[in-house]
């Protein structure tokens, strides 16, 4: 027993609790509001940076500090995306995809070469010098608390303004729904979620690398969503769960000289389970617990 | 004048580049409305069938050039039936991300030692560099070669979308792939098809790349692959002018940026423009905004 | 039932991979990139690990044990490789890690090791941060190659005074630590004796296409032009700066070493000059040796990350010798007090921050070949 509950296996638990309050976010975004997002890491990134900079700067070891910092980093993201929203909430799906893949990119750079105006965050050399604060207790309390907060925005009235717009736009402006101002709420939400999902993360590694943040890094947390299942709560934290300790899971089932087949069979499970279940594994059944009275 | 000059041709080699990957980006998108993912790492695949038949098979460049456009097109054949195919009712998202897993097999699986490996690969030239000086500014032959090659890339393509059956075929079902279909036009055929003509392209996009930098790798598709389809987006997706005039304005605004800036920001203002342009006109330059039937 | 059997196995199966080892065994660890945008040098590294090892087991072991090797891949990401580190220690209970191999890998696998305290030595991470960082020596982690001062300062240093550079450009690769790290401190050590930095570049770590910097360059007139990257990147320049015309001096760091770079650059990287750690024209045995047996099994000659490798691995053994033990502390000690080694990249010594203290060598790339110039002490 003692063998599965070290700390490398808590950490890989971790790690998905931090991939899922990400997944979460991007559920909202895309899952339920249908705002097809191809950015989601690089507000991952905007809220590891901030909460990484405050609490190194002036958090020191106090958990209060943390807190507040990762609440930071949430914050920070949300500001941003409301900004980045602003503008671009009116482009239609695919467009929308290449102008947050495009903001992806640019805020990539934004941390390749950041150390230009703040040493601290050290650039494409990386930051260092983060305490380790994200601790079983932190990852799950957050993991937990994001999973209710998500519940009940779903099931609010707000929640079935966003499955409107989802559905029909036209038909939901019809009805009297202020769409730009929900998708933009969304929008924001989510990347809220994205950012604090980023302050865990970075407490967790205690070492930040842009190369953590690029395009490949939301299409990792775009394939969660999907495949769990979009608009579906239980589906997410599932895919969440099971892709993080897949990817590690097949260090294991592979024998040591095929180490490097790793990255070639989770494409094709990955392109099988497109196949066999496009909905999504769960589609939409949800956990007892979260589902709502009414209407699904 | 003449550093600006210079900087203009240089924009113009890697912006017809893009063109050449753009176009079948936006071909397949115009006609199945995805976003294939894979299409780079086709285009990486017809840079190593370059690399094999100019190495080992020490053949003719025009027989390179057929051999890389056969295998690219034989390839996505065989990816959209197996893939994409049974996924044609599904949530365009399923397709979307079965494009991406693709993509990912193909360039981890090339990596491996048994197939093509994961070192960087220096593509052999099939002949030398020759420059001419026209007053200040250089222009190699290998510029002109891309020139001349995705120019008439171009011109065959037009030709074929507006006067033939087949492109008459490809534009119905872009427009609408029931009433198509019920007009009798064999849908998977035309998709099929579609899919075999943009990897073609890729495929010629990848030998020629191989010649100007004469260096590949199994993950040299995917940069160059978002940004051709960026660049697709930029002149409106669906268009094939459009994918090329993008091309050309990613290519200048690259160049332009490292040019008179500094090339730290230069994908950061590709994208930007990107973003703005979008703004102004959000279906790209020349993309035809669609009606959403109420 | 039949999935009550299924999990037991499973479950057994990983229970006994957390089975401690053999009396006679030490479990020795490696973390490469296997997969990914760098596997070409990580698996140099494996390959070098995987001599070193059996060269020792041949030997009757170390220190009376004989070593199991763990490798498991980190595809060049520092996530995955925080967790091999993991992996590795709290799993396979290692006593000891070789790797990783960029500095971005390294340096979280660096603090990984500090706090469980396994000494952990890299061949060719080159970040200063990967044994201090914040003020702190992480005293569990060492490293067989130089940092990035030492070849901007040796580099910066050769072209003012031997090749009598008055203008230098640089090119590097914004993404990439090795480049920028080692780019900086060329820069600010020309400027520093006096030179003209007069064009400082970046590129992206996909980019193929260089004319435009190139152009600009030629523009600035520059009489040397530092390209402080990998032999794949720096052939592709190199073939570049001839097709544009660009009259400058090529000069870079170990990077450059592989038999790679002269078949991409041809007659373009003629007349150009890098650090290394040694030249193949070295007659000592260990690199006659070396050279022999990586040839013999990979049937081509070791690129300059192998050779770093093989040596991480080789101090890491000796140390074990020394300890006689497997107590990572006691393997610890033994690592930071080394001096003398005798590796296939110079003499070592191992200073107080577990960097090694050893010469550089000039070398001259001449008639398609690597022709050693001089050598260059601390």
């Amino acid at each position: 027993m003692d063998a599965l509950l070290n700390p490398y296996w808590i950490q890989i638990f971790e790690l998905a609790c931090v991939f899922a309050v990400s997944a979460l976010g991007l559920n909202i975004i895309y899952g339920y509001t249908g705002l097809f997002s191809l950015g989601h890491a690089a507000f991952y990134g905007i809220g590891a940076y901030t909460a990484a900079f405050l609490m190194k700067s002036y958090g020191g070891d106090s958990q209060a500090a943390f807190l507040a910092a990762v609440l930071c980093g949430g914050a920070a993201a949300a500001a941003v995306a409301a900004l980045i929203g602003l503008p671009t909430m009116r482009l239609t799906s695919d467009y929308l995809g290449i102008a947050t893949l495009g903001f992806g990119v640019i805020m990539k750079v934004v941390f390749d070469n950041a150390d230009a105006f703040l040493p601290e965050l050290g650039g494409a050399r990386g930051m260092t010098g983060i305490s380790r604060m994200t601790s079983l207790p932190w990852a799950l309390g957050f993991l937990v608390l994001s999973t209710l907060v998500v519940r009940n925005l779903v099931h609010s009235s707000y929640g079935r303004a966003l499955t409107a717009i989802r559905e029909d736009e036209t038909a939901a402006g019809t009805m009297g729904i202020d769409v730009f101002r929900c998708k933009l709420a969304g929008f924001t939400v989510g990347c809220a979620f994205a950012g604090i999902a980023g302050g865990l993360y970075a407490h967790l590694y205690a070492f930040l690398h842009p190369s953590n943040f690029d395009f490949i890094k939301s299409v990792d947390v775009l394939m969660i969503v999907v495949i769990g299942g979009l608009g579906n709560m239980s589906g997410t934290l599932a895919a969440a769960f099971g892709w993080v300790f897949l990817l590690e899971g097949m260090r294991f089932l592979l024998p040591p000289d095929y180490v490097e087949l790793r990255w070639v069979v989770i494409p094709v499970l990955l392109v099988a389970t497109m196949l066999l279940r496009p909905q999504g594994l769960l589609g939409r059944r949800e956990l007892p617990f979260l589902r709502g009275g009414g209407l699904q | 004048m003449d550093y600006f000059l210079q900087q203009t041709i240089n924009g113009l080699q890697i912006g017809f580049v893009y063109a050449l990957i753009a176009l079948g980006y936006t071909m397949v998108y115009g006609v199945v409305r995805l976003i294939n993912f894979a299409h780079g790492d086709v285009f990486m695949v017809g840079a190593f069938i370059g690399l094999y038949a100019i190495d080992r098979g020490r053949l003719p460049l025009p027989v390179v050039f057929a051999a890389a456009i056969v295998g690219c097109a034989l390839l996505a054949v065989v990816i959209e039936r197996v893939a994409y195919r049974p996924l044609r009712d599904a949530p365009k998202i399923a397709v979307l991300i079965t494009a991406i897993g693709v993509s990912f097999f193909l360039e981890y699986f090339t990596s491996l030692n048994q197939v093509f490996g994961p070192n960087y690969y220096s593509f052999p030239r099939p002949f030398e560099v020759v420059s001419w000086e026209i007053g200040e500014v250089t222009v190699t032959n290998i510029q002109a070669i891309i020139f001349a090659v995705t120019l008439s890339c171009l011109v065959a393509l037009q030709y074929v979308v507006y006067r033939t059956k087949a492109g008459k075929a490809m534009r119905a079902v872009s427009h609408d792939h029931v009433a198509a279909g019920l007009m009798g036009v064999n849908v998977n055929l035309v998709i099929t098809f579609t899919f075999g003509l943009g990897a073609a392209l890729a495929g010629a996009g990848g030998v020629l790349y191989g010649i100007a930098y004469p260096q590949v790798n199994t993950f040299m598709g995917f940069v160059p692959g978002l940004k051709a389809f960026t660049a697709a987006v930029l002149g409106g997706i669906g268009s094939i002018p459009g994918a090329v005039l993008g091309a050309l304005i990613m290519g200048q605004a690259e160049t332009m940026t490292s040019a008179y800036l500094s090339s730290t920001y230069r994908d950061g203002i590709a994208f930007l423009i990107l973003i703005l342009v979008l703004l102004w006109r959000p279906t790209g330059i020349m993309g035809s905004p669609r009606a959403d039937k109420v | 039932m039949k999935k009550t059997i299924a999990f037991v196995t499973l479950i057994s199966g990983l229970l006994a991979i957390g089975a401690p080892a053999d009396a006679k065994e030490i479990r020795i660890g490696l973390i490469t990139p296997l997969s990914g945008d760098v596997k070409t040098f990580g698996e140099s590294v494996r390959n070098a690990f995987d001599i070193a090892v059996s060269e020792a087991n041949a030997a009757g072991g170390v220190a009376g044990m004989k070593i199991v090797p763990v490798v498991v891949d980190d595809r060049n990401d520092p996530t995955e490789a925080a967790n091999a580190a993991n992996l590795l220690i709290n799993q396979h209970r290692v006593k000891a890690i070789v790797g990783s191999v960029t500095s971005k890998t390294t340096i979280p696998v660096s603090d990984v090791a500090q706090t469980y305290r396994i000494p952990t030595i890299t061949g060719t991470a080159t970040n200063p941060k990967v044994t201090v960082a914040d003020g702190r020596r992480k005293d569990y982690m060492f490293r067989a190659c130089y940092t990035d001062s030492f070849q901007g300062t040796v580099m910066a240093k050769f072209s003012r005074e031997t090749l009598k550079a008055k203008a230098a450009a640089v090119l590097y690769d914004a993404s990439n630590d090795y480049s920028k790290g080692i780019a900086e401190v060329f820069r600010n050590t020309f400027a520093r004796l006096g030179g003209r930095v007069v064009s400082y570049e970046s590129y992206g770590k996909d980019d193929v296409d260089f004319s435009a910097l190139l152009t600009k360059i030629k523009a600035a007139k520059a009489d040397v032009l530092f390209l402080p990257d990998y032999y794949n990147k720096v052939g592709l320049i190199a073939k570049q700066v001839s097709e544009k015309g660009l009259r400058v001096t090529l000069v870079g760091p170990d990077g450059w070493d592989s038999p790679e770079l002269v078949k991409v650059a041809g007659k373009a990287i003629e007349g150009g000059y890098f650090s290394n750690h040694y030249s193949p024209e070295d007659t000592r045995p260990e690199v006659v040796n070396w050279v022999k047996k990586y040839r013999a099994r990979h049937g081509k000659t070791p690129d300059a990350l192998a050779s770093l490798g093989y040596d991480a691995s080789n101090l890491l053994f000796d140390a074990i010798r020394k300890a006689g033990s497997d107590d990572p502390a006691k393997i610890r000690k033994a690592l930071a007090t080394i001096k003398g080694f005798k590796g296939v990249t110079g003499r070592f010594t191992i200073d107080k921050n577990g960097d090694p203290i050893k010469s550089a060598v000039i070398i001259r790339i001449e008639n398609g070949k690597q022709k050693f110039l001089r050598v260059v002490n601390p």
